[in-house]
């Protein structure tokens, strides 16, 4: 009516996400916790270039502990490596992925 | 009859170790799959069998491969495997020349024992002597094997193996085994003055210090107790590669291969690990500080032992360096890339967003993820192909998908094969004769596991064909050029002349130590999965140190994951061979027909 809509909130509450999934990836693969989201993966990735796949998001959506389309959107990787080789921190970003996939697999049932 | 209680550890440890072999190979060879088994039929009376028995002479009891990388550990590990054969069958022709027919299993052993006096039979005198001469032979190795484990440095090598306690134990009482006999023959001989050389004077020296005869017996007790502790103990430890390796050599003679479902040869291959710790040497890991001990011999015994090899499974390049030099054999690589398999998730159907799209030419160009990165490379390539007026279709231009390796290097064989199977068809579709590709990762799964009816070259194998045959020339300089080997196209795939060639057309190649079989990682490499950003320069730091040994003016590579590896650390410039030859290749003008596929392309 009138063409207002109410839209749902954009606020992330930290209280309500399990952390520990991230915590315990993060443990796996602590290179993270550099990143500065510069983006420099997502320009060259692979599977980015044939999907709105986006790696950087995922970096983001993880460390806040927002695990929802995490899962599915990481198995779009390959594993090329580019992302790796591309980052300016240094992030083990291969590995990362890999962990992060492993992970959420496992703790599927824990997930709030 | 000759029989005396102290045979009885002797043979029954002998009988224990028979049988133990029996069920344990019984079992293998039950568990073989069909085709494997189907092999081993219609081979096992061919020369391929002829052959492998001949490998078993040359590796195992002479140790041939030690010998070429290290001629004092080939020594060692020969005097004592191949010295200890010959004493056994020297002892059995010399038992059965004295009774004239045939004598129970351990009368051989115990021979000096049973016949201690004098006796002349045929050849007695020389049996006497080349037994003492055996002795000493075996002797000797013994003595650089103990000095080994003290002191690696004795016999040529950095680092020794770190064994298990049960090792240790068994490895005592191999160790006891040739001195115990030692003293046991010399008691005996000094006693009754008889003997060779060795045992003889010996013998002599102990009669002349010592009453020699209440010792005698013990001696030959403590000589069969240590052989029937190494007897019983043999299928626990290290040893069991004795046999085992035997039944390695055939079954690979007879073209059985490794596979990812059958646990068979995967185990055959465990069990045939010496320990003798030469892949410890080449591995490059041990340059870092503080990393696990994750060279192959460590990773098979965690396997064998059934602990945890995860960590050891992930922390390796797979660059293939520790099995150029296995005096074994193992494919150290392919087993540790199959254990990889049993973490990973290995689900299919993800790639569902790749389209398939085609294009018809005669050559397909497939630049591979990683030679985006290094755009030089790609446009050099391109300026080559239309110089040599190759009709070609560059397939991952935009919107390529990956070529399924690096899935495999993680374990994920399932998923690789997804992606193997949407660029098959692709590739199929376009109707070319020959595939050419820039990464040497993607050469190796597009030789291994496309099953490809067309021509798969690299790059440098490629170009190499054009300078040969002359559809592009190049201006020879006169700047000097290291050539870097990639471990997936040296090691892996066995290309190490093309490259070479190639670059010699346009400059000038000066080798160094480490090139070839020899060459280094450059510390890039996707298979090792948990190796810091740090890590990974420093190894790439001293693999520019050696290959810049000489100091050439450039360092020239075919791989763009080398290239950018080593280019981050390299003050020499590293180039790769297509840009090389791009930047000396004497451009001829274009002509119609060129223009025509390029007006093609673009449409």
């Amino acid at each position: 009516m009138w063409g207002y809509k109410i839209i749902t909130t954009n606020q992330i509450d930290y209280d309500k996400n399990n952390r520990a999934i991230r915590n315990k990836i993060l443990a796996l693969e602590p290179s993270l916790r550099i990143c500065i989201a510069c983006g420099a993966c997502t320009a060259t990735c692979t599977a980015g270039n044939l999907t709105p796949f986006n790696i950087r998001r995922m970096n983001v959506l993880l460390q806040r502990g927002e695990y929802d389309d995490l899962k599915s959107e990481l198995g779009k990787c390959m594993l090329c490596g580019k992302c790796t080789l591309v980052c300016p921190r240094g992030v083990n970003l291969r590995n990362l992925i890999l962990k992060t996939r492993e992970t959420l697999l496992n703790d599927e049932c824990h997930v709030l | 009859m000759y029989y005396d209680p102290f045979v009885l550890p002797f043979t029954l440890g002998l009988l224990l170790l028979l049988g133990y072999l029996l069920v344990k190979y019984g079992t293998w060879f039950w568990q073989l799959d069909a085709q494997d088994k189907k092999k081993i039929r219609y081979r096992l009376l061919t020369r391929r069998t002829l052959i492998a028995l001949r490998e078993i002479v040359a590796e195992g009891l002479i140790h041939r491969k030690i010998f070429k990388v290290n001629p004092r550990l080939g020594y060692m590990h020969m005097s004592l495997a191949f010295g200890w054969f010959l004493l056994i069958v020297v002892g059995a022709i010399e038992a059965h020349i004295f009774v004239k027919g045939s004598a129970p299993l351990y009368f051989p052993i115990f021979f000096r024992y049973f016949v201690p006096d004098q006796h002349h039979f045929f050849f007695s005198w020389g049996f006497a002597q080349l037994m003492d001469l055996l002795l000493l032979f075996v002797l000797s190795g013994l003595f650089m094997a103990f000095a080994k484990r003290f002191n690696a440095k004795t016999v040529g090598l950095k680092k020794t193996t770190k064994l298990k306690v049960v090792d240790k134990f068994v490895l005592t009482a191999l160790w006891l085994i040739f001195p115990l006999r030692l003293l046991a023959e010399s008691l005996t001989s000094g006693y009754h003055n008889s003997g060779g050389f060795l045992t003889g004077s010996l013998g002599a020296v102990f009669q002349y210090l010592f009453p020699t005869e209440p010792f005698i017996y013990p001696a030959w007790w403590a000589y069969s107790l240590s052989l029937g502790v190494f007897f019983v103990g043999l299928p626990f430890t290290r040893y069991m590669h004795i046999p085992t390796e035997m039944v390695l050599i055939f079954f690979r003679n007879w073209g059985l291969k490794l596979k990812v479902n059958n646990p068979v040869l995967k185990a055959v291959e465990i069990y045939s690990c010496p320990k003798c710790g030469i892949c410890i040497d080449t591995c490059q890991l041990n340059e870092l500080q503080n990393t696990t001990k994750s060279q192959s011999v460590y990773f098979i015994q965690r396997v064998r032992n059934a602990e945890n090899y995860r960590e050891l499974a992930e922390n390796c390049l797979l660059c293939g360096r520790c099995e150029s030099v296995c005096p074994v054999g193992i494919d150290l690589t392919a087993l540790r890339l199959m254990h990889k398999t049993d973490f990973s998730e290995n689900k299919k159907d993800q790639f569902a967003f790749v389209s398939e799209r085609t294009n018809t030419a005669d050559v397909i160009y497939f630049a591979g993820c990683m030679t985006h990165l290094t755009p030089t490379i790609k446009n050099s390539m391109e300026q080559i192909f239309k110089q040599a007026g190759e009709n070609y279709w560059f397939m991952d231009k935009e919107q390529g998908a990956c070529c399924g390796r690096p899935l495999k290097l993680a374990g994920q064989f399932q998923a690789a094969s997804e992606l193997v199977s949407l660029n098959r068809n692709m590739i199929l579709q376009s109707g070319a004769h020959t595939l050419v590709t820039s990464c040497p990762i993607c050469y190796k799964i597009f030789k291994e596991d496309y099953r490809l009816p067309l021509r798969v070259l690299h790059h440098s194998e490629y170009i190499n064909e054009l300078l040969v045959s002359k559809k592009i020339q190049v201006k020879k300089s006169t700047i000097s050029v290291v050539y870097h080997d990639p471990c997936e196209l040296g090691r892996g795939a066995a290309v190490y002349q093309a490259p070479r060639n190639a670059l010699q057309f346009a400059s000038n190649v000066i080798e160094n130590g480490s090139s070839g079989q020899n060459s280094l990682c450059c510390g890039g490499s996707l298979a090792n999965q948990s190796l810091s950003e740090n890590n990974k320069q420093n190894i790439a730091h001293t693999t520019v140190h050696k290959l810049t040994d000489n100091n050439p003016e450039l360092i020239a590579t075919a791989c763009p994951m080398c290239k950018k590896t080593l280019g981050a650390v390299s003050a020499v410039k590293v180039v790769d061979i297509a840009e090389l030859v791009a930047k000396q290749m004497i451009v001829k003008p274009v002509h119609q027909k060129q223009k025509a596929v390029s007006v093609a392309e673009f449409a």
